[in-house]
Parts: structure tokens; sequence; C-alpha cells
């Protein structure tokens, strides 16, 4: 795919099928379209990519149908592929979970909007104690190809429950895979890369930055392999790890201090779950110094898993200790204290520095 | 137990659209000044969301759920309830919390973005709005459960829309409220919508008061567009819950004239001829209609409350505009009763980084 990224994954575990050319379905693929794409729409291309290529895929939730989503995510999917693969469900969030499991378990592949994550708690019972179970507990016989889509994050002044990360309440569950993409590009990739997944998987969109800056996307449905973190700039001095929305603070960041003639390697974890650490000790391994950045809370949160894996890993790797920049535990703000809750480019840069003048 | 049973809804209404008389009138619409609080309190409803739009449309206020077309269920649900019964709200409520003691400029508070809004003025046991569908149900009746044991003579009322009817709360909660004989009204503002989901998308059932049925308590529709009937079925299921511990499912059949929120368009799924349609049955014109025909109102008075509505919005637009902003460790103080000593070190960057802020007028 295009090349604002490298993936140093070293090993290629087989997550990003290639897709069938000789798909069925009513869309043609032979000559993959161009087109400049917010994150938003280079996950509305990669739906209908996916729906024109797998008559097996379906689109379920709340307003996803006669609406597109209250985002416009799955705008004309109901025009192109019709109301039996695309469904307005009734309000209920347990309803969408569970006949998405139900629908992988038969050999349909669901793709569920949950509204904003805020409103996930419904559906919980059904991802933690069934689809993320389904192919053990059958030692292999049924599985649960899904993907659960939800927004998530905050800084857009919504009301609310309409703003909070809470990712690592997933990622602690054993079975689902966690996807966070920061770029319209890797929303691209990593959404086919999700739903060509023969697992679970829950696929988190940081809203803030849906409608950010455009990038030029190949329709050519390549996906991306969701066990691979992303470097997104090398250097040398200081390793920075983020995902989501504040990749581009961080990337702000990068920027600032280059010019003071620090060197700081960029990674997007964009795989929150299972956990890419291979990319992230080689990383820590040579520049010895490491920040991580995210919006949700400090306490338990995935940024103590990593500063943890590189305490046991990577010990004598570190000149400095982990730091982290994170949103504060307490409970999400509403719309005009959000901005003191939120971490910026102040707090990671201060970080940074402090980092940098250990030792 | 057994075979075959047969049920009715009955579905209750007084004025016709165009303010004609249905049924006679019940007893207390003799009650002349209750009847004009109903006007009032619907046309300082509808003043309140127009001002409360506006704001949100200048930027002054976050997204925000009309209530246009609706103003008659909450505001009933207001003046029916005593002062020691407890509202359970949804997001529509705004009228009923009003009149429960809720300072109108709180309704700017909350959705500006500022957690003041759900402090009802620190003086009611009512519970604050419940952003997640449906989670309210079984609140209230937790809530009835507690009247109960503690012996008081005090009702719930819960509300939600039609769409919080598919969620399983709905169900688990009337269920309860049957078996445990609860002191709890269920009110539905039934505006057939659920953003852009239209009621036949959510149900097959002919009524979502049947729904009770199976419950096991009582259910009525009515027209919720007509405050006559909306008063009567909840102030007599509110006397029925406070007297003989019995629940009961208020349906009330109403339409959002509006979009669901600042934040929709619903012209995008909705037809407009549909919306010209419901126009016609909207409450606040109907009841002014019925006014006039009852000779309690004329001009004069309109223009009188009118300026006296206005005034109030007044007051609740500068009080919202003058509201200093909280200092940057309520983010913080009212998590728990105490501040935990782990959470100090926190509580001190909060305002260290509010202060850096503040020094750059920039959070970066
Ligand atoms: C659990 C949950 N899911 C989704 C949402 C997003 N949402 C907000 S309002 C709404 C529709 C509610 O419809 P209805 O119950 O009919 O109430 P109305 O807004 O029409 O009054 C939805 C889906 C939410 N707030 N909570
Ligand atoms: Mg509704």
């Amino acid at each position: 795919m295009s090349a604002n990224f490298s993936a140093t994954k070293p090993s290629q575990a087989g997550t990003s099928t290639a897709p069938t050319r000789e798909s069925s379905g009513t869309h043609t693929t032979t000559e993959a379209e161009t087109k400049d794409c917010v994150l938003v729409e280079a996950i509305n291309m990669a739906l209908h990519y996916e729906m024109a290529r797998d008559p097996a895929v379906v689109v379920l939730g709340e307003d996803v149908a006669s609406n597109g989503g209250v985002f416009r995510a799955t705008l004309g999917l109901k025009q192109a592929y019709g109301s039996e693969r695309v469904l307005d469900t009734p309000l209920a969030e347990g309803l969408i979970a569970g006949l998405s499991v139900g629908m992988a378990s038969q050999g349909l592949k669901p793709i569920a909007e949950i509204q904003f994550m805020g409103f996930m708690f419904a559906a919980l019972e059904q991802l933690i104690c069934h689809a993320a179970r389904m192919r053990n507990r059958t030692r292999g016989r049924l599985t649960c190809p899904l993907v659960v889509r939800m927004p998530f994050g905050g800084g857009i002044h919504a009301p609310e429950h309409h703003s909070e990360s809470t990712e690592a309440l997933l990622a602690h569950i054993p079975g689902l895979r966690v996807v966070i993409p920061s770029s319209a590009t890797r929303a691209y990739g990593l959404l086919l890369g999700a739903i060509r997944d023969p697992d679970p998987v829950i696929f988190l969109e940081p809203k803030r930055i849906y409608r950010a800056q455009a990038q030029r996307i190949d329709n050519d449905g390549q996906a991306l392999p969701l066990d691979t973190c992303f470097t997104l700039r090398e250097g040398e001095d200081l390793t920075l790890i983020s995902w989501g929305a504040l990749i581009s603070e961080c990337s702000q960041v990068a920027d600032q201090l280059h010019a003071q003639g620090i060197s700081v390697e960029l990674i997007d974890v964009a795989t929150v779950s299972p956990l890419d650490m291979a990319t992230i000790l080689q990383s820590v391994a040579k520049t010895g110094r490491c920040v991580i950045a995210h919006e949700a809370p400090k306490s338990g949160g995935i940024g103590g898993e990593i500063a943890a894996q590189l305490a046991e890993h990577a010990l004598l790797d570190l000149k400095a200790p982990v730091l982290r920049v994170a949103g504060y535990d307490t409970v999400m703000p509403y719309a005009k204290q959000e901005a003191l809750y939120l971490p910026g480019v102040v707090d990671i840069t201060r970080a940074i520095q402090q980092v940098l003048a250990f030792g | 137990m057994r075979g075959r049973q047969q049920f009715s809804i009955h579905f209750l209404q007084y004025l016709d659209p165009q303010g004609k008389l249905d049924l006679p009138l019940p007893e207390w619409i003799t009650d002349t000044p209750l009847v004009l609080a109903i006007y009032e309190n619907m046309v300082l409803a509808r003043l309140l969301d127009q001002k409360a739009v506006a704001l949100q449309r200048t930027g002054q206020m976050g997204t925000y759920p009309s209530i246009l077309g609706q103003e008659a269920i909450s505001v009933c649900i207001g003046l029916a309830m005593a002062k020691r019964d407890v509202l359970v709200p949804y997001y529509r409520d705004a009228p009923a919390q009003i009149i429960r003691g809720m300072s109108p400029a709180e309704v700017f508070i909350y959705w500006g973005g500022d957690e003041r809004g759900g402090n009802l003025n620190g003086a009611s046991r009512d519970l604050p709005i419940c952003v997640p569908i449906a989670t309210q149900l079984t609140q209230a009746v937790g809530v009835a459960t507690a009247l109960k044991m503690q012996g008081e003579e005090a009702v719930v009322v819960v509300s939600c829309g039609d769409g919080a009817t598919s969620k399983g709360d709905f169900m688990e909660a009337m269920n309860l409220a049957g078996v445990w004989d609860l002191p709890i009204v269920f009110v539905i503002n039934n505006n057939r919508w659920a953003i852009s989901v239209p009621l036949a998308q959510q149900t097959r059932a002919a009524t979502l008061a049947q729904k009770a049925i199976a419950a096991g308590i009582e259910g009525l529709q009515v027209d919720g567009n007509d405050p006559i009937a909306v008063y009567e079925a909840i102030s007599k299921a509110i006397q029925r819950a406070r007297e003989d511990q019995q629940p009961a499912l208020i349906e009330a059949l109403t339409y959002r004239l509006c979009d669901h929120t600042t934040a929709d368009d619903a012209s995008r799924y909705r037809d407009a001829d549909e919306l010209k349609a419901h126009w016609q049955e909207e409450p606040v014109l109907r009841f002014q209609q019925f006014l006039h025909q009852q000779g309690l109102w004329d001009a004069d008075r309109e223009k009188a409350m009118q300026q006296r509505c206005q005034q109030v919005i007044d007051t609740a637009v500068s009080d919202y505009l003058a509201l200093e902003a909280e200092p940057p460790s309520a983010i913080i103080d009212y998590l728990h009763a105490f501040l935990p000593y782990a959470l100090e070190t926190q509580r001190a960057e909060i305002l260290l980084k509010d202060n850096a802020i503040k020094s750059q007028g920039d959070r970066k």
C-alpha cells in the first residue's frame, strides 16, 4: 500500500489474505480507483469494497441503512447491496451483538456498528462470553468471524458517554482482537483485514479525526495485517508509542523535536490486542527510551501493559524510565472541561524531555 | 392460567386535532389554574426549546435534543406528580424537570457541556437524565422498590422513547414492577422515530401499550398531543400506584416535529409530507384553541403570558452565559466522597495543566 509507514514486523503471519479478483457481486474491481478520502470515507470505501467482493458480508446496526450511519460511515451501502444485507436493527445493543454471533456461527460475516463506544456495554456479554470463545468452546467447529465497529474517543464536544476511550476493557478479553486506525489509509487496510480475519475483531474508530486530513487511497482491496505495529517515522533518540487520534499530536511533537535536533521514532500500535511487541522491542533496543501516549485513563490502560513488557524484556536496553502520557483516572468530563482531560502536544513534549533528561 | 386470554388496549383522547371535544371532560378540568398551568408550561417549553436550538446553532451550546411537538407529555408528567414523588426522566423531559424545580438555565448548562446542569439545584432526589437509552428503566424499579421498602407513599414516574422499548431493560423493568407490585408509572414518548428508524422497524406490535399486558400490568394508549388525555391518564395512574401499589404503562402517541438532535438532519430519511401532516396535530395550538372555546383565553392573556415566558427564558440565557467556569479540580473532585490518596498526584497535575493551558491560551 501507500508509503507513509513501514511495517517492520519480522514474521509475516497471514491475516492479510489477498483479495480474490474474480469476485461475485456487482462491483467490478479490475481497475482500482484512486480517491482522496478522509478516514470515515476510507471506512465507507472498504465496506463497499468488501460487500461487493464477498456476499457473506452483512452490515447491521442502528441507523446504518436508511441514514447511512450517524457519521455516514455506511452511506450508500443499502442502495448498493439492498436491505437484505444492510440492516437497520431495533435499538438494542445486546441484540446487535448476539445477532452477529449467531450470524457468524452460520457462515455470514456480520459487520455490526455500535453507534458510540459508550453504548457498547449491553453488547459486552455477547462479545465476551460468546464471540471471543466460540472457536475455543467448540474446538474450531464453530467460529465467529465478525467485526464490531465503534466510534470512540474525545475531542468533538459531544454529550456524556460519547467521548470515552475504553479500549483496554476490550483488550483485556482473550479472543478479541482490538484494532484502531490512525489515518485514512490505515483505516481502509485495517478494516479489510478485520473483515477477512476468521475471528471476532473490535474495530475502534477515532472519531475526532474522522474528517481530518484526506489521503490518497487506491481502492485495490489490499488488507493490512492485524498483528503489526506501524513505524510511522524512524528515529534514534526515543521511541514514542501511541494509537488512534493522538497519533497526529505525536507526529507534531516529533516534527517540533526534529527541528531541535531530537530524533523520535514514532510507532502506531494500531492493533492494540494482540500486541505486536516485537516491533516495539526492536525500536526500544535502538533508542533506549520510551514514552507511551494514550487518551484513555492512565491506570489499567494499554500503556501499562506495554511498559510492563518493556520491563520484562528490555530492562537492559532502557536508559530511562518509561513514561506514560494519558488521560486522568477520572470520568471523561463533559465538553466544557474536555480539553483539560485530553493529553496534547505539551504533555507529550514534557514527558519526552523528562525521559531524555534522565541519567 | 390455562387457556385463551383476550386483551384490548384502550385509546384515550378528549381533544381532537382541532381542539374539539370527543368525550365528556374529566372533573379536574374545572381547576382553571391547573388547566392554565398546562398551557403556560407548554408555551414555556417551546420557547426554551427554540432558544436552546438557537444557542446551539450559534456555537454557544452543544448538541441538543429538541422536544418540539412533544411538549404535552413532559409537562403533564411534571404537573401530575407530587413533590415527594421521584422522576426518572429521559432527555426530552426538561419541561417536567423545570416544573419540579430545576432552573431553566440548567437545560443550557447541561447541554452546554457542564456537569452542573445535572445538579438540579441540589434540592430534589430525582435522577438526572440518562444518555444510554433505556438504562433509566431498571433504575426506576430500583427507586420504586426503595420507596416501597421504606414505607413512603411516593410514586416513581419513568419515561423513555419508543426506540427504548426495544431494549431488554424495558421488559425487565415492567416485568419486575408487575411481580413486586411496585408504585411506578412508565411513560413512553412515542414520537414514531428513533433517530432514522421508524417505529415499524422496532416492532410489529400494533401498540406499545400492549407490551404491558405481557408483564401483567395495565397498559393504556393516549393521544400524546392532547394534554387533557395525557394529564388524565398519568394522574390516574399515579393515584393507583400510590393507593394500590399498581404499576402502569402509558404510551403517549406524538410526533417528533424536529430533527433527532441538532446533530441530525431528518430530511435525509423522513418524508416532508409526513412531517407537514403531523404539524396539524401539534399540542400547543390545539390546547390554545380549546382554551378559547372554554372562554378561558383571549389575545391579551396570550400576550401577557408570552411576555412572562420570554422573561424566564431571557433570565435563563443570561444566567447561563454569565456562569463562571468550574474550577479545574472539579473534573476529579466529585469522583469519590473523598479523594483517594492515590489520586492526589493526578489532581495536582490537573491544576498544573490548567495553569499551563490558561497561560498559553491553548491546550497544545
Ligand atoms: C444504549 C444506547 N444506544 C444508542 C444510543 C444513541 N441514540 C441516542 S437517541 C437514540 C434513539 C432513541 O430513540 P427513542 O427511544 O425513540 O427516543 P427519542 O430520541 O425518539 O425520543 C439513539 C439510537 C444511545 N444513546 N444509547
Ligand atoms: Mg422516538
